[in-house]
């Protein structure tokens, strides 16, 4: 169906059926954008609508898209249902803990390896950049016992302690810090400001652009995050939202989806605000191999 | 340096480590800048080797234990991975995983890199938006969480997408019962979630297409699959190859998707080579045999990895 899109792209040669064809094209191409946006957004839609169903109709076929009037009841429930206050609470404090730390410990260090000299930089920085290609999966055993023995199993800060530092948020930072000239340096130095002051007034915010594009990324990643929770944390009340959802849905089974997917929407605003709020940075990240899951 | 405090009164008075940091002479300057270089990339150093480099090392060295977390670890030498060759569930996640990345990596490219040409060449500026949003939101979402949802409408009897199916004259397909069709809506669901992030490079990577090349192909009357086969897909192809390689090493990671959808049924039709990690490390508690499969993951990626940006010396155009 798809592929269709593309022959629409056989533009431009001078017989009459053929310009017939150029003149279709774009409205081909359009019609099979929308068709493809449909089953884009079609999972979100059923999720939203299904919510707002009576939970004995959250099954009926043909589906109701357009839930109307709205029946509100399943927030309510998931809410009596599962400490769904909990779950928003643990993911909220997690999330943030960790974006605020990644932008911290980045800063610094990726300012340290873009613009300060210090014998052994360029070695440490490739020793860390190396470390982005070890998969999360060939940590996770060794920090698990780690995180043991420091008897944090089960905490909120065996989620964050790990996660504070980040080789992908050093390079990032440093390009940012790359991109600006050494003039402004230069200027500080003749007014008298020390090298704290050059990096904390002049550069720092000079680099903004590079902390919202870290901090937009580390937020979807960590509100999101599946396998670390579900290895870390034991208690209920622990639990981070999407561990939580998929621990309602374990044992709601298929008995009442409308309460359960009233938690997946719930789950899905955060990330959709900052889609809307800052789908620059998102983008721009994700050109620098930001968010790969 | 104390020649230079003793020479301006001001500073002589304030304590030794501030006359330091505050002194003027371009020596100085170099010292504390460097002094400042380790203190600050000191916290990140230091989580990276403690949380990251440490654990790397620590999961290659368990991986020749044996290990229930109570009892003190045990030396087994190769033993986990002579259990791993004749562990015969171990070794169909590999193939499983395997199929699903080429699957999952080739439709998500393809279909992405549609997408990415049709709204390149999508002049409105709230279409654009538009499907940008669209083709980008599943990107933004949980995988587990997203997953119940897709779970739900993949449902055999109650599931939307086999009610418009059946509108159509297809039979109800067993898209989570069937060992056949399982794998399948794993990839589909994977697709459709990681589409966003492929489709926003390719558009990027065609945008970052030179506008005389553009120009020089249309003199030359160069259109259509020509077209695009001269000249977008050479112009695109280190985009090309970020793409594949990103999404093989995600791909190859993939758990959750099935995780909740599946739990790597039916039978083991959809159980990857990060379930059957997590199950015996974390299930089983067989720790060394865990960081075993472990280590054999990250090797893989790693060859897979290094064979790509091998065979991409005979296709990947660099300007």
């Amino acid at each position: 169906m798809i592929s269709k899109a593309s022959q629409s792209f056989q533009v431009a040669s001078p017989s009459v059926a053929d310009q017939a064809r150029l003149r279709l094209a774009p409205v081909i191409r359009i019609a099979l954008l929308l068709a493809a946006s449909v089953i884009m957004l079609a999972p979100i839609a059923f999720a939203v609508a299904t919510s707002l169903r009576l939970p004995a109709e959250s099954f009926s076929l043909p589906p109701r898209w357009l839930p109307l009037p709205p029946d509100w009841s399943n927030y309510k429930m998931v809410f009596q249902q599962v400490p769904l206050k909990s779950y928003i609470g643990n993911s909220a404090f997690v999330t943030l803990s960790i974006v605020i730390g990644q932008l911290i410990t980045s800063a610094l260090s990726g300012y340290a390896f873009g613009r300060l000299q210090f014998p052994g930089r360029n070695v440490l920085f490739w020793l860390v950049l190396a470390t982005l290609m070890i998969p999360l999966q060939a940590t996770i055993i060794p920090v698990f016992v780690l995180i043991s023995k420091l008897h944090l199993a089960d905490t909120l800060a065996s989620l964050i302690l790990p996660a504070l530092s980040t080789a992908f948020g050093t390079f990032l930072m440093r390009q940012y810090f790359m991109q600006i000239p050494n003039e402004f340096e230069d200027a500080a130095l003749l007014d008298g400001a020390n090298q704290w002051q050059i990096f904390f007034n002049i550069y720092l915010p000079l680099a903004k652009t590079g902390l919202a594009v870290l901090a937009i990324l580390t937020f979807n990643a960590y509100w999101n995050e599946f396998l670390r929770p579900l290895i870390f944390l034991k208690s209920i009340d622990k639990f981070t939202l999407p561990l939580g959802l998929v621990n309602l849905q374990g044992y709601m089974g298929t008995g009442s989806i409308s309460v359960v997917l009233a938690g997946v929407v719930i789950s899905l605003l955060p990330v959709l605000a900052v889609y809307l709020v800052g789908q620059r940075y998102l983008i721009e990240g994700i050109m620098m191999g930001g968010l790969k899951g | 340096m104390s020649v230079q405090a003793r020479e301006h009164p001001a500073s002589a008075r304030r304590p030794r480590l501030f006359a330091k940091l505050t002194e003027p002479s371009l020596a100085g300057m170099a010292r504390r800048k460097a002094a400042m270089g380790y203190l600050f990339i000191l916290p990140t150093v230091l989580g990276i080797v403690i949380f990251t480099a440490g654990p790397v090392l620590a999961s290659f060295g368990l991986s020749f234990f044996e290990w229930n977390v109570i009892d003190s670890p045990k030396w087994v030498g190769l033993q986990n991975y002579d259990h791993f060759v004749h562990d015969s569930r171990a070794l169909n996640s590999f193939v499983t995983t395997g199929k699903f990345v080429l699957l999952a990596v080739t439709l998500q490219i393809f279909l992405s890199l549609l997408l990415a040409i049709g709204v390149q060449a999508t002049r409105s500026k709230i279409l654009r938006y538009f499907f940008r949003a669209a083709f980008f939101l599943p990107l933004l979402t949980s995988a587990a969480s997203i997953a119940i949802v897709l779970a739900y409408m993949f449902h055999q009897d109650f599931g939307v997408i086999n009610y418009y199916l059946g509108k159509i004259g297809i039979a109800h397909i067993p898209w989570l019962n069937s060992s056949g069709w399982a794998l399948i809506t794993i990839v589909l669901t994977y697709v459709w979630q990681q589409i966003g992030f492929t489709f926003i490079i390719f558009l990027g990577g065609l945008a970052g297409i030179p506008a005389d090349v553009q120009d020089a192909a249309d003199l030359d009357g160069a259109t259509g699959w020509r077209r695009m086969w001269d000249i977008t897909i050479p112009m695109l192809s280190p985009t090309l190859l970020f793409a594949a390689v990103i999404g093989v090493i995600g791909a190859l990671q993939v758990f959750a998707e099935p995780f909740v959808m599946t739990n790597g049924g039916p039978g083991d039709a959809t159980r990857t080579v990060v379930m059957v990690m997590y199950e015996s490390a974390f299930s089983f508690l067989q720790i060394g045999y865990g960081s075993a499969i472990a280590v054999v993951l990250f090797v893989a990626i790693l060859v897979v990895t290094a064979i790509q940006f091998r065979l991409s010396r005979s296709w990947v155009f660099y300007q």
